[in-house]
């Protein structure tokens, strides 16, 4: 999926990625290129630098993995501003 | 003798305080790379997690005495910090490398935080430098657990003195003696920066983002901190020195003198009356302005809402601070200014792309109208506080009647939300226009039939006029608030927006200045909004004059051709009306 808010993710909507992550038991990853990071680290949803526009792939794998990567996706999709 | 050095930085919490300077240096930390033999091995590890623990502890208590101090949001601004030290793909890899590379545990975590920070330095805009403060800081915290020593902290300064540091954590400054904090002085942050918020609540004064002071200034050295100004003086010479020392005496006398004028009202010798109000940031300010005599909340900046703790505030959250500040001021208003980021105010969200000319760029209500779901968060939290007491909203950065149409229409979709879901607000909520574009004010009779105030934002309404960057040093003389161009603006704002029947303030620095005060009473100002300390001496001008001298007065400067012509005859009114009130603010501006 793409990065839709201006402001990227790199800064403050990281936060918010990984606190919607920590709600599921599944791994969750954030991938960006060659890169992948664990969604529940701050430090590296902070270190995958992405801005808008970059395309990030949501990845889990465990018993709630389905509505671990809708959470995450919907947060993406509403561009990060509804808690 | 030393020689006196001047550092200019970022005036971040006002007031002037002269000192010894005590460096509170926490840069450098000696980290020893040890091989452990096997079965160390569990111990170290063991030994990591409780250190992570007891700073966990230490975070928390910090955040209960924020708390306590300042206020549950302010204890957010933690919470980041939390997060970073919980991280548990950190703590993974340093138990990994105490397993497998059978190094000490102080090395591995030292490893393991010098990647996160290598590969966040090449993004690192002034947001990103305080998150590498606050890493490195979470770092030393633990660092320090390991070797089983106590962190330093600032309570155990024996006297009072002006701290120097590089950058300071929530944790410096909650951890002590307040008696002996004189001021802060800062390498790094600007006014949003951890440190701003704090020493501005406390009303310690502040100079932050001076580059280098940390290393320039030694232990004992005396300094003169101008939190007004931004400015710091190193050893000072006898004349810095005298001119200081004079004026904190001259304010404190005013200050006491002053707030004898609490509860009178702003009227003029001959009757005519003006509204004077506070600008606030935090709720915890709602009391100052009282205590100084304010009459309303001329302007509420919402934006430190948006720089604390990790994610956007809910709309909870807002309407709880909200509400909390128009009960409190109530029945007088509060105005509440949407989301003013952007330019120089964007720290915590910066854009993708760095804006060649941020203050034309995308901000304020542009970024509002832009990002539609985070503005009708804010907006419903301002209707729903709007039952409680007078809340009124206002706009930031109009440019032009669509834009003001927009975010009305923006306020609308709102309301009728509101009403559908049966959530009780004030169905004639008070709506406003900042006026801080000159395109706007040649187009302010057509906005103002559109709004019920306008509200002068005069910081950017001269730069813009003036096209003056009033941080680019070379060229911050032409900043000039008394351009007969820019009483122009001013007055034509006024005059538009008297003819449509709606009133009209001021919450920009000008209103602050004492100078200013006569001539802008005079041109028919409503409201003067301004720091909650500067208001005693404003009323106390407005109540010396007569409304028909200042309107003399303001017709005489419109003759004028020049800045520098009408501020000598101004000096010289107030000289001649005022001997004992202190126009220093304005004479020693010009200087600098």
């Amino acid at each position: 999926m793409t990065i839709k808010n201006q402001l990227g993710l790199h800064a403050r909507p990281a936060a918010l990625l990984v606190r919607t992550a920590e709600k599921f038991k599944s791994n969750i990853f954030v991938v960006k290129g060659d890169l992948e990071v664990n969604g529940k680290s701050i430090m590296g949803v902070m270190m995958l630098a992405a801005e808008m526009g970059s395309q990030i792939t949501i990845r889990a794998e465990g018993e709630d993995e389905k509505e671990a990567v809708e959470a995450i996706a919907s947060v993406v999709e509403d561009k990060f501003y509804e808690e | 003798m030393k020689n006196e050095i001047v550092l200019k930085g970022v005036a971040a919490s006002p007031g002037i305080a002269v000192g010894k300077a005590f460096i509170y240096d926490k840069e450098d930390f000696w980290i020893e790379e040890r091989t452990i033999s096997e079965h160390e091995v569990d111990n170290e590890v063991e030994r990591f997690l409780a250190a992570v623990g007891q700073v966990r502890d230490e975070i928390k208590e910090t955040q209960e005495r924020l708390k306590f101090k300042l206020g549950k949001e302010q204890a957010r601004i933690l919470d980041a910090h939390r997060m970073m030290l919980e991280d548990q793909v950190v703590i993974d890899e340093t138990v990994t490398r105490i397993r497998e590379e059978r190094k000490n545990a102080a090395f591995s975590f030292f490893r393991t935080l010098r990647k996160v920070i290598k590969a966040l330095k090449p993004l690192e805009d002034n947001y990103l430098k305080e998150k590498l403060a606050d890493i490195r800081d979470i770092g030393r915290r633990v660092f320090f657990r390991l070797y089983g020593k106590e962190h330093p902290t600032l309570r155990d300064l024996e006297f009072p003195a002006v701290i120097v540091s590089h950058a300071l954590s929530p944790f410096d400054i909650t951890h002590m003696q307040r008696e002996n904090i004189l001021a802060f002085i800062t390498d790094i942050g600007g006014r949003t920066s951890h440190v701003a918020i704090i020493a501005r609540a406390m009303e310690i004064p502040a100079v932050v983002g001076l580059e280098t002071a940390s290393s320039q200034i030694s232990a004992d050295d005396m300094v003169v901190v101008d939190g007004n100004r931004g400015i710091v003086y190193v050893n000072p010479n006898e004349a810095t020195l005298e001119q200081y020392q004079q004026e904190r005496k001259r304010l404190l006398q005013q200050e006491e003198v002053l707030k004898e004028l609490w509860g009178l009202p702003a009227i003029t010798q001959d009757g005519k009356k003006v509204d004077i109000s506070a600008n606030i940031e935090l709720p915890e300010e709602v009391e100052k302005a009282m205590s100084h005599g304010a009459q309303g909340i001329g302007l509420f900046r919402t934006e430190f809402l948006y720089l604390l703790g990790g994610t956007p505030p809910s709309e909870d959250e807002q309407f709880d601070i909200y509400r909390e500040i128009a009960e409190k001021i109530a029945p007088y208003p509060t105005i509440i200014r949407t989301l003013d980021l952007g330019g120089d105010k964007l720290p915590g969200i910066a854009p993708p792309v760095p804006e060649a000319n941020p203050f034309l760029g995308w901000r304020a209500i542009r970024v509002s109208l832009a990002l539609k779901d985070l503005f009708k968060v804010q907006l419903r939290a301002i209707l729903r506080a709007s039952v409680v007491g007078n809340v009124q909203v206002m706009f930031p950065m109009i440019s032009g009647l669509e834009e003001l149409i927009e975010a009305k229409e923006v306020l609308e979709e709102v309301k009728e939300e509101l009403r559908q879901k049966r959530i009780p607000f004030d169905e004639h909520i008070k709506v406003g226009a900042m006026i801080e574009v000159p395109a706007a004010v040649m187009v302010a009779e057509y906005l103002a039939g559109e709004v019920d105030f306008f509200s002068l934002g005069t910081n950017d309404l001269i730069q813009y006029a003036v096209a003056v960057d009033r941080g680019n040093e070379k060229i911050s003389y032409l900043f000039d608030p008394l351009h007969p161009g820019v009483l122009r603006l001013i007055k034509l704002t006024i005059d538009a927006g008297h003819r449509r029947g709606i009133w009209v303030g001021m919450c920009g620095e000008m209103s602050a200045d004492p100078l200013a005060t006569v001539p802008l009473l005079g041109l028919g100002l409503d409201e003067f909004s301004m720091s909650p300390l500067v208001l005693p001496q404003i009323k106390n001008i407005i109540r010396s004059v007569t409304f028909k001298e200042a309107q003399a007065i303001a017709e005489e400067i419109l003759q004028m051709k020049t800045a520098r012509e009408i501020r000598k005859f101004l000096q010289q009114v107030m000289d001649r009306k005022f001997c004992d009130i202190s126009v220093a603010p304005s004479k020693t501006r010009s200087e600098f």
